[in-house]
């Protein structure tokens, strides 16, 4: 008997938000008429940051009580920790829109992003292949309609559909993967497949489901070889969009794939510990890590584009997410999710100094950023401790997510093997990731801004987000035990 | 003593009011951050008042800080630390006192400095690794906006690249951490338990782990051949920057191979041992011939701070008490003498006559129109020599001595370099103050009484700043038994005996 109380009680976030996007439309109708595009995108915001309060309480109230509905679902401290961490950034997101996105359509916009939204949150607790695939499906089609959202601009239409062709083949490689792996082991739900493929010897069949759905979270996860999309989708989606493209989204999905990977296919883990190292998805995950770290920081010292540095520079972080992945199956997902959403908070913030940056005069080159000490005391400070969190210098959290994991990463086997060597790397790299971050900070806080710029006025809604989320960051770097105890 | 956690807090507050303050009156931006100087400094000067010299660190605050990590906030001073938080606290007054001109985005450059002082303090306060590791990053950054911004020749070029040297010293020594912490079994960070825990450790793993935090600290330290950051930097820097870089932030570096690299790993110290001492040495002899053939005058001082941190370097390579005692009173001493000498480059020469290169200097009659400065470079250049009677002759003395120990072909070598530090001293006071009587050069003019009204007069902060730093330099100079009271019986701890030869000088 299929219990719906259950059912309901453990989905009433996804509920909240549905409702709230339904709300917001209805509410657009109604009162939308003869006002101007601000004021129903403040409306439209106001009514989403309330859908996403509920969501928030209403997790919490769900808990982390355990498996719901034969394991379709996985209500545990992870769960938790991700839902609530993907509705704090799609409410800081939220809450920058007002007065730094001049779109056309702003009620369909927010009731996308709660869409996007209530996906992220599925895919923070599901636990069975199919439901996994619908919440990343939901959270992938809103963003390439996020992404495209700007219809005056061909970049933005350039980006979404970019984005789009790519995460289409990136989808079907994955349902590939999913069904080679329902047929090898006749179950749905994740940790039925763990016991089917420990008592079935490997086959080539599993390698070939594997690769396939490596490749679809190597470009989830923006990872190189998979990145392509990453600097275009940065550099052309709105800023909003870019912002939740980059964080929530982000969070989400390396919650899913650990969720995957560990509890699904743990016993085809294989090992990087040593250097004989045992075939499974581990080796593959660290070449993807690997490749990530070297291309991401070195291409991203070329980039004169800020966003498009931000890019590469998000592709470094994925190599380095990566690397919690694969220290998650000894030190538990704290570090990784510690990481991911730190490291989200900064994505938000310093697209969120972006977006108001846009609005007075052009964001895209890193030029376009000079001077803002000058032009705004408040958004230059707000970005210093984004990007230096970014950077991984403390007292951030920026840099306790990096020591985590690393610490992590190197307790899995030492220096004895691969993932000891590229967490000596990492480290290493991180030197260079240095540099481009201290790029834009000399724009901002050392150079003056050119003659024709004058002070930018920050609205008082993209204040609150921007102040809220650089004391999060601070806050968070003070006081890491508060997340990472959590686990 | 239990005051000094202090230091780094009031550094911090200070930060904020004088960034706050800038925004309305440079005036109180100064001023706060001058009162927030000499607090600090104060503080240290109260905890030596009744310090109580003894082997091991005396613990201050210890709260678990990260518990899922096994961090703990944990801060203890021993007589090292101790003899640099006094230093760091001196450094930061006079350096304030020197940067009273600055006019432009005057709340920012003094909430940077003052923030870089926290770090500083943070740092030679640890007791755990990770908080120690903190503070020495927190220290980097500030250094990097303090030249880009205030600095002068190549600043933007200078300051990048003295940052990306530290940091990547920094990533060095977290990389040697880590895979040190990894190996202990991820249970703690605290210098006593890592150092427990590094008698377990294979030969080869403490090879590796020293060579990665030795070498990371050593960036910082200024060891040949990764020096190069420091005179760029230096020279790029504005005054106050270049006597805090100088004076105090090259001696995180040295200061973290002592308190870190050293005791965890005696045996990537004996293997490391002889490689330190002879870059040491090349450090110290190279460094000087540079000096010696500088057009720039800020470059000489730059490279004799490189020269001179090998005297430190190599103090600590010798590892036995006596050297290593000289090696921090060096540090101590080259401290307060580099701050003097870029105070005076820095800020009453190079502000007043704007050219730095030797071939004008030369032409300008410098000791007749700034008395003062002659004066104080003159006692700052004879200190730096190591002549008698200043600070830098038992700091350079009882390192050789202790240096001969353990090798005398080290200590011959070296001492050769204390004849190179002569020489270009001797030039550069020669030809930047003393360069000519010759009346007819194009800036220098004298009325007829003798007056000169060429450059500003030499102003109060600057003679304050001066004399204490001069004071500071022929105190330890005469009686350098007051710090060395502290360094030797901090020596004597268990850590540091299993490293050290020799008994107690």
């Amino acid at each position: 008997v299929t219990n719906y109380t259950a059912i309901f009680h453990a989905l009433r976030p996804e509920a909240s938000l549905v409702v709230g996007a339904l709300v917001v439309l209805g509410l657009d109708l109604w009162l939308g008429r003869g006002r101007t595009e601000g004021q129903r995108l403040r409306l439209s915001s106001l009514v989403g940051l309330l859908a996403v309060a509920m969501a928030i309480c209403a997790s919490l109230g769900a808990g982390s009580s355990g498996e719901v509905v034969d394991g379709v679902l996985i209500l545990d401290s992870l769960g938790l920790a991700t839902r609530v961490g993907v509705l704090g950034l799609t409410g800081l997101t939220l809450l920058l829109a007002p007065g730094t996105s001049r779109v056309r359509n702003p009620a369909e916009l927010v009731a996308i992003i709660l869409f996007a939204t209530s996906g992220f949150t599925l895919m923070a607790v599901a636990q069975q292949l199919l439901l996994a695939f619908l919440a990343l499906e939901l959270a992938s089609l809103s963003l390439y309609i996020l992404a495209g959202f700007d219809k005056s601009r061909p970049a933005s239409a350039e980006a979404a559909l970019k984005y789009f062709l790519l995460g289409g083949v990136s989808a079907a490689f994955m349902l590939f993967g999913f069904s080679l792996l329902y047929g090898l082991t006749g179950s749905l739900v994740l940790p039925e497949i763990a016991r089917a493929i420990a008592v079935n010897e490997q086959s080539t069949l599993l390698m070939v489901a594997l690769v396939m759905i490596l490749v679809a979270f190597g470009f989830k996860a923006a990872a190189a070889p998979f990145h392509l999309w990453a600097p275009d989708v940065y550099q052309g989606a709105p800023t909003i969009s870019a912002a939740l493209i980059a964080s929530a989204s982000k969070l989400a999905g390396f919650v899913l794939f650990v969720r995957l990977l560990w509890s699904g296919l743990l016993p085809a883990a294989g090992s990087v510990a040593t250097f004989d190292s045992v075939p499974g998805w581990l080796p593959v995950v660290a070449g993807l890590a690997g490749l990530s770290l070297f291309l991401g920081n070195f291409v991203a010292l070329a980039q004169s584009n800020v966003r498009r540095l931000l890019a590469y520079s998000a592709i470094a972080h994925a190599g380095a997410l990566l690397l919690g992945v694969m220290a998650a199956g000894v030190a538990g997902p704290g570090p990784l999710f510690y990481y991911a959403a730190t490291y989200g908070l900064a994505t938000v913030g310093a697209f969120g100094v972006i977006a108001v940056v846009e609005q007075a005069g052009g964001c895209q080159s890193l030029s376009d950023l000079a001077g803002i000490h000058r032009r705004s005391p408040l958004l230059a400070a707000c970005l210093l401790i984004f990007i230096l969190s970014l950077a991984g210098i403390p007292p951030l959290a920026g840099f306790f997510g990096k020591f985590a994991v690393f610490a992590a990463a190197l307790k899995v086997g030492g220096l004895g093997g691969p993932l000891g060597w590229l967490t000596l790397a990492a480290i290493f790299l991180s030197a260079i990731g240095l540099y481009y971050y201290l790029l834009i900070l000399k724009q901002a806080l050392v150079l003056g801004p050119a003659a024709d710029r004058g002070k930018i006025s920050v609205p008082a809604n993209a204040r609150l987000a921007l102040i809220l989320a650089a004391g999060l960051i601070v806050a968070l770097g003070l006081f890491p035990s508060v997340v990472l105890g959590l686990f | 003593m239990n005051a000094l956690p202090c230091t780094v807090y009031v550094s911090l507050v200070g930060a904020l009011l004088a960034l706050i303050a800038g925004g309305r009156s440079a005036r109180a931006a100064r001023w706060i951050a001058l009162i927030t100087a000499t607090v600090g400094w104060l503080i240290t000067l109260g905890a030596a008042a009744d310090f109580v010299p003894g082997p091991g660190l005396q613990t201050l605050v210890n709260v678990a800080w990260i518990p899922e990590l096994g961090v703990r906030y944990h801060l203890a001073a021993d007589g090292i630390s101790l003899t640099l938080l006094v230093l760091t606290g001196l450094a930061a007054t006079a350096g304030i006192l020197f940067s009273w001109n600055i006019e432009e985005r005057v709340g920012e450059f003094f909430a940077l400095f003052l923030t870089l002082i926290a770090g500083v303090y943070g740092v030679f306060l640890s007791a755990d690794i990770f908080v120690f590791f903190v503070f020495y990053e927190i220290a980097i950054v500030p250094k990097y906006f303090l030249i880009a911004t205030w600095g002068s020749t190549n600043r933007e070029y200078g300051a990048m690249k003295l940052v990306l040297y530290s940091f990547a010293g920094s990533a060095l020594v977290l990389a040697g951490v880590l895979w040190a912490y990894a190996a202990n079994g991820g249970q703690s960070f605290a210098l006593s338990d890592l150092a427990a825990a590094g008698a377990n450790f294979t030969a080869g793993q403490q090879i590796g782990m020293f060579a990665l935090i030795f070498l990371g600290f050593a960036v910082l330290a200024g060891m040949f051949p990764f020096h190069t950051w420091a005179p760029t930097g230096h020279v790029a820097a504005p005054t106050a920057a270049s006597m805090l870089l100088a004076g105090v932030v090259m001696k995180l570096g040295a200061y973290g191979c002592l308190r870190v690299a050293m005791p965890l790993f005696p045996a990537g110290l004996e293997f490391w041992q002889p490689t330190i001492a002879w870059l040491a040495i090349i450090g110290i002899i190279y460094a000087g011939f540079v000096a010696l053939v500088q057009e720039d005058f800020k470059f000489v001082i730059g490279y004799s701070s490189v020269s001179h941190m090998g005297f430190v370097l190599l103090g600590l390579a010798a590892a036995n008490t006596q050297a290593v005692s000289g090696a921090v009173l060096q540090m101590f001493s080259h401290g307060v003498i580099a701050g003097l000498l870029f105070a005076v480059v820095g800020r009453m020469v190079y502000e007043r006559t704007h050219t730095r290169k030797f071939s004008d200097l030369r032409r300008i009659p410098l000791h007749r129109l700034l008395p003062f400065a002659a004066l104080t470079f003159v006692l700052g250049g004879l200190a730096s020599m190591g002549m008698p009677g200043f600070s830098g002759f038992p700091a350079e003395l009882t390192i050789l001595i202790g240096t001969w120990k353990t090798s005398p072909v080290w200590a011959t070598f070296a001492a050769g370099g204390i004849l190179v530090a002569a020489a270009f001293t001797l030039r550069a006071i020669q030809v930047s103050f003393f360069g000519t009587t010759d009346h007819s050069g194009p800036v220098a003019t004298a009325d007829a009484h003798g007056h000169e009204h060429d450059y500003a007069p030499i102003t109060w902060p600057e003679r304050t700043g001066a004399m204490l730093l001069i004071a500071a330099t022929i105190y330890i100079g005469l009686k350098p038994d007051v710090l060395l009271e502290w360094i030797v019986p901090a020596l004597q701890s268990p850590l540091f005996q299993s490293i050290l030869k020799g008994g107690a000088s």
